[in-house]
């Protein structure tokens, strides 16, 4: 497959990463027809709030161990909580909730979202909780604002996301934790010194945290491999892919049209303004490295997979009649939502293609209504995986019980201004980023509806439908 | 490792995935398939690379039959003489299977020993070819890859194979009395070194495919796939064959070694092990093991290790030589055709001769957490079955659950299931005081104490609860069907189904039908046992059944044994050393004195004399005095911390039940041929009266269920080789001395006086 057919120029005569003015590109996109052939006008229903997204914002995404190494979770928090006070304006107090998605849980801040809210300076009367549901954590913090404006209990709630890679909890050995909590209520000295006896070099070594699926024990990687084998995806697919997905990101970054990104000025260091894990480079080169998971024939590798990243994201959420009540004026709804499971083994990957059809069922809505694609890329391989799945009749009816194909979305629609392979993934973060991305995108490529859509650890995955906010 | 390996061998567990040879069928057909173009090879040529694929037309797995043979001749000559090809896959494309191993029927139609060795030769020849190819030969290995198919991959210059579960190698003619004679005495030390040579040639054990790697057996591993655009097996397949290609290429071009990098320890390992007093130390070793657990009653081991000597020692030339006649003369062992014939049984029980049943079991109720009930549920719940154990009182069913849990954790020790599957499995069992969840049941099966009253008691209170439809099964070693039965509303509903203890590891289990059990009620139990892994009788209703029936003739012989003042250990080693892998003194011990003494004195009052000889009462006292066996830690041996000794205070018991032996019937032989001659003539007493229905079923209970000397293959095998007539006289003699429990019946005296009338059809 060539490289620009894949950047999605079909439509479009020619790359528009290699030369196209983004004034072109625009003017031809608005050539579409939009609104006019749309299934539904708009999602909006009778009876049923309207809920819409402010603003987004999110730090920097660092590849961990760089900048951020030596901060905390709840300081890359702290910081988007921050940019989003400041980038919305909203008073410190005019929030009824903060719902924030981790992953890989510091232990002293087991619930981030409390202390990241305090260390911003929200009201201390504003309750907050801590979400997980692996790579889809925020997404789920959001659809949790969601729910609670919906059921009437908030008005407005601060969703977000962080994960933090740079330092990860590295425990002692069962046997050592025991012998240690065993001491604390050993009374005498003798008992002491008998069970500090007790400790062998076997309890001396650590355990240390895996991306690794706790009932297959297999990592995400490997199974990223196997899925890209089981659909016939080549290396050379995957590296394009890839490729394509650190040049769009790159053109993105260097346009200035990831404006959802706040520096941050990281204690002792300098300023951080920009993700810093985007790095084109070419087929050559990454054709040069060595599988990373499945040896020696596999085709996942460091290059054409998303790598370990630092980084948090916010949103600021309200029933529309609050926020026209506060005076905004609002970026996008959020509409439809699923959340899908499936085969933690052999279809670990495979959420976009379950729940993309379900969400557009659920709206009313046909993949061709859609003007915006955003979703999650863990592996190269695993989007093209998901495409190659989407686009196949005999896998839906075989394995989602549907009557037919729901169709691979055109690549011209499709992570635009990168993804996570390129842009990074921390993994609790990601969903804020893809959410704003789609309300930003659908404004500067003036779309009605956008589609989300992640996998996420344990077989999981969701979409959500977004409507763009009238201009 | 050897010890296990004879071990293993000697505890005779025919696997039930090891399938070596193809039914009967596929021998008529492939003979009549010769006329067609090829139908079992098929060759694609991709580019500069030959895909050849294996594939059976007549049967769910690949043998390498006569046909197979002379199509794979046919292709090769065409790939060797074809310049644009440079290399080779070989690939089966049946999913689940490589190549099974040779095919049986062949070896059973020749006629003499030089035959069965021409047709080694022959195969050692073709592979020799193979091994030689000029063109690198990837052999892609999905599934069962034994027998000579193994023989088939190791000759090839590399082996690729999926990490799945149903890829296993192995050399399993060792548990069919016969070698590996396609070269594979001389291959496997070769590549694997000798302790690992042996341990799988010896064993015959199927070795999975990670293991496989690490022994150097396989070069590379290919994962599994899911669903993708194709199914997961068959795209599992197509992803092998572009691994196999490029691996093919990669040796073509260089890029592959084909020998293996080796770590400093291997290194040095080889370099002990190539100093032939290491190797003549081995040897020794393994020789002496076997005969210790063999006690010279199977040859095959033997031979084996006379295979691989001739080979290390005097090369290739004499090793092949020497594969090719011992495996001509083991073909032509009585063992070998009693193996072959278990081989074939255990196939036949393992199909359900009595249909589908109209409602599969889903939810399964066992009543008592006992060592039974609880193994019962142990195997139930790993086929995914909803089950109920349910006891009367909260300890025993803690025990019962932590049995079970105990079963599982085993596996995940081993490796063969994760904790994460443990798991899973474990959901599926409820434990349980009441009856709540009985209204769901499609299947009831009692493991309550052996006694008629408690039987009919929870069968009234369980009938009570369970929906119309349900079966009632009665686990009971002794106790009559038709006696439970008579307290049923529904007897057409009740049957019998008698498990052996542990239950996951015992292969047999024995159902029992009364004259009212319904055929569907029986193919319902049938089909459970069968999905419980269990190899499956059928037998009548009666005392004892079948096995336990043929069990406590012997068990009185041998108490009659001891008091005439043979110890225990004595008593063990003759009937070890006449092929049983358990002692009879070691085997009362297990099975419960207490129970022993029950089921004698039941059986005794349902057949009189007939089933007398040893004394009762030395029984009875032994259970008084608290000696229950092994459960107890005392029977008629005492069991400490691992080690077992003669009980000391045994002795003044026996003293005081003393008898003197008669000398013209109490030589070792003799002595064992009183106990074999009643279990045996109990058995066919069984056939005559309809208690079995065939001798095959009766050799494959006797075997898998008693531990009957599997090299004489079952107790009718061994009257056809052993001659009826012979029997008959030994037994006469004894009869003179113990009176009625000698005495052949009529069917073993018809079968005497007509040396034509055999049990099983004769195999030349």
């Amino acid at each position: 497959m060539e490289v620009d057919r894949l950047l999605g120029s079909g439509k479009l005569g020619k790359p528009f990463w290699g030369g196209n003015t983004c004034a072109e590109f625009k003017v031809q996109l608005l050539w579409l027809p939009f609104s006019s052939s749309k299934s539904k006008k708009t999602l909006s229903k009778t009876g049923v709030k309207n809920i819409v997204l402010v603003d987004g914002v999110r730090t920097p995404f660092l590849q961990s161990g760089t900048t951020y190494a030596d901060l905390m979770p709840h300081d890359l928090a702290r910081t988007a909580l921050q940019g989003l006070l400041n980038r919305t304006g909203i008073p410190k107090d005019a929030v009824d909730y903060i719902i924030y998605g981790t992953v890989i849980q510091e232990v002293k801040t087991s619930n981030v979202a409390r202390e990241a809210a305090l260390g911003a300076g929200f009201s201390d009367r504003i309750p907050a909780h801590t979400v997980t549901m692996a790579c889809i954590s925020s997404n789920q913090a959001m659809t949790t604002a969601v729910g609670m404006i919906a059921a009437g209990q908030c008005d407005a709630v601060v969703a977000g996301g962080v994960e933090f890679m740079s330092d990860v909890p590295i425990r002692h050995s069962r046997k050592m934790r025991k012998t240690m909590l065993s001491l604390n209520k050993a009374k005498t000295l003798g008992a002491r010194l008998a069970l500090l006896g007790s400790i062998r070099p076997a309890h001396l070594a650590p355990e240390l945290p895996a991306v690794a699926e706790f009932s297959t024990e297999e990592t995400m990687g490997h199974s990223a491999d196997r899925l890209a084998a089981a659909f016939g995806v080549s290396r050379r697919e995957q590296d394009e892919y890839a490729l394509r997905s650190h040049s769009l990101a790159k053109r993105a970054q260097d346009e200035g049209l990831l404006s959802d990104v706040v520096g941050f000025k990281v204690p002792g260091k300098d300023i951080v303004s920009k993700d810093n894990g985007i790095r084109p480079s070419s087929m050559e080169q990454m054709a040069k490295l060595k599988p990373a998971f499945v040896k020696p024939h596999g085709t996942v590798t460091a290059a054409n997979s998303s790598y370990l990243t630092d980084g948090a994201s916010a949103v600021l959420i309200m029933s529309e009649e609050k926020a026209l009540a506060l005076g905004y004026k609002p970026k996008a709804y959020l509409r439809d939502f699923v959340y899908v499971s499936q085969d933690p083994k052999d279809q670990l990957l495979l959420g976009p293609s379950y729940a993309t059809p379900k969400v557009l069922e659920r709206s009313g809505l046909k993949l061709a209504d859609i003007d915006v694609f955003e979703f999650h890329e863990a592996f190269a391989g695993q989007i093209l995986s998901n495409l190659k799945a989407m686009d196949s009749d005999w896998f839906a009816k075989t394995y989602m019980g549907r009557t037919s194909k729901v169709g691979s979305p055109p690549l011209d629609k499709f992570n635009l201004w990168g993804g996570s392979l390129s842009l990074g993934h921390p993994f609790g973060a990601t969903g804020c980023r893809l959410v704003t991305t789609v309300a930003h995108r659908l404004k500067k490529e003036g779309g009605q509806y956008g589609l989300v859509a992640a996998c996420a650890a344990g077989g999981q995955g969701h979409a959500m439908v977004i409507e763009a906010y009238p201009q | 490792m050897v010890t296990r390996a004879v071990a293993a061998l000697s505890r005779f567990t025919i696997r039930a995935r090891c399938i070596l040879f193809a039914g009967p069928s596929s021998r008529h057909i492939s003979v009549a398939s010769s006329i067609m173009a090829r139908s079992h090879v098929n060759c694609e040529i991709k580019g500069d690379v030959a895909v050849i694929r294996i594939s059976d037309p007549n049967s769910k797995v690949n043998t390498l039959s006569l046909q197979m043979q002379k199509e794979m001749t046919e292709v090769m000559d065409e790939v060797w003489g074809n310049s644009a090809i440079k290399c080779v896959v070989m690939i089966s494309s049946k999913p689940g299977c490589f190549i099974a191993g040779a095919d049986i029927n062949m070896i059973q139609a020749c006629k003499s020993t030089e035959e069965v060795t021409r047709l080694s030769q022959e195969g050692q020849k073709i592979f020799e070819k193979i091994e030689k190819s000029p063109k690198p030969i990837v052999a892609a290995i999905n599934g069962s890859c034994l027998g000579g198919g193994l023989e088939f991959a190791i000759a090839c210059q590399y082996r690729v194979a999926t990490k799945s579960k149903t890829t296993v190698l192995g050399t399993p003619e060792v548990m069919l009395g016969l070698l590996p004679g396609a070269g594979g005495t001389q291959r496997l030390p070769k590549m694997i070194g000798l302790p690992n040579a042996f341990d799988m040639m010896l064993t015959g054990r199927n070795i999975r495919a990670d293991k496989a790697k690490k022994m150097g057996l396989v070069h590379q591993l290919v994962d599994t796939l899911g669903p993708g655009l194709k199914s997961p097996e068959e795209r599992t397949i197509e992803y092998l064959e572009e691994v196999a290609i490029d691996c093919a290429r990669g040796i073509v071009n260089k890029k592959l070694a084909l020998t293996k990098e080796m770590n400093m320890m291997q290194k040095i390992q080889d370099h002990v092990m190539s100093y032939s007093f290491v190797q003549n130390r081995i040897y020794s070793t393994v020789e002496k093991k076997v005969l210790k657990q063999t006690k010279g009653l199977y040859p095959a081991p033997m031979k084996i290790i006379e295979c691989v000597k001739a080979g290390m020692e005097q090369g290739p030339d004499a090793g092949y030589l020497a594969e090719s006649q011992n495996f001509g003369k083991l073909a032509m062992t009585p063992e070998s055709k009693a193996l072959v014939g278990l081989y074939h049984g255990q196939v036949a029980c393992k199909k359900n001769r009595f249909g589908v049943p109209e409602k599969e079991v889903k939810t399964l109720a066992i009543l008592g957490a006992g060592l039974i009930g609880a193994g019962i549920a142990q195997v139930t719940v790993e086929k995914s079955i909803n089950t109920i154990l349910k006891d009367i009182t909260e300890e025993a069913l803690n025990q019962g659950q932590h049995q079970v849990y105990k079963g599982l954790n085993d596996k995940t020790k081993k490796k063969s299931i994760t904790s994460f599957e443990r798991d899973s499995i474990l959901s599926n069992l409820t434990g349980q005081l009441d009856y709540s969840g009985f209204e769901k049941a499609d299947m009831v099966i009692e493991a309550v104490f052996e006694d008629l009253a408690i039987k009919h008691k929870v069968l009234k209170e369980v009938e009570a609860v369970i929906p119309p439809n349900c079966v009632f099964a009665s686990n009971t070693a002794a106790l009559a069907i038709k006696d439970i039965a008579a307290a049923s509303k529904r007897p057409e509903k009740v049957v019998g189904m008698h498990y052996f203890s542990p239950v996951d590891k015992m292969q047999l289990l024995e159902i029992i039908t009364t004259d009212k059990t319904s055929k569907d009620t029986t193919a319902s139990a049938v089909a459970l046992g069968l999905k419980q892994g269990k190899v499956v009788i059928v037998v009548g209703d009666g005392p004892g059944f079948y096995t336990t029936r043929c069990l406590a003739p012997m068990l009185a012989e041998a108490v009659r044994v001891l008091q005439e003042g043979v110890d225990p250990k004595k008593l063990d080693s003759l009937t070890t050393g006449f092929g049983f892998p358990v002692g009879a003194a070691t085997l009362a011990d297990k099975l419960g004195i207490d129970v022993a003494a029950h089921m004698a004195e039941n059986l005794g009052k349902a057949f009189g004399s007939r089933f007398g000889g040893g004394n009762l009462e030395l029984l009875k006292t032994m259970v008084a005095k608290g000696f229950k066996g092994r459960k107890s830690g005392k029977g008629f041996y005492v069991y400490q911390s691992g080690l077992k000794d003669i009980n000391p205070e045994l002795k003044e018991i026996v003293e005081s039940y003393n008898m003197m032996p008669t000398p013209a019937v109490s030589s070792d032989s003799d002595v064992q041929y009183r106990l074999i001659s009643r279990f045996v003539n109990e058995a066919v007493l069984c056939l005559q009266e309809g208690i079995l229905t065939n001798p095959v079923e009766g050799d494959i209970g006797a075997v898998f269920g008693l531990g009957f000397p599997p090299f004489l293959g079952g107790p009718f095998r061994f009257v056809d080789n052993f001659g009826a007539d012979k029997l008959v006289e030994k037994m006469k003699t004894f009869e003179e001395v113990f009176g009625n429990q000698f005495t052949p019946c009529q069917l073993l005296l018809d079968h005497a006086k007509d040396p034509s009338r055999k049990f099983h059809r004769l195999i030349h």
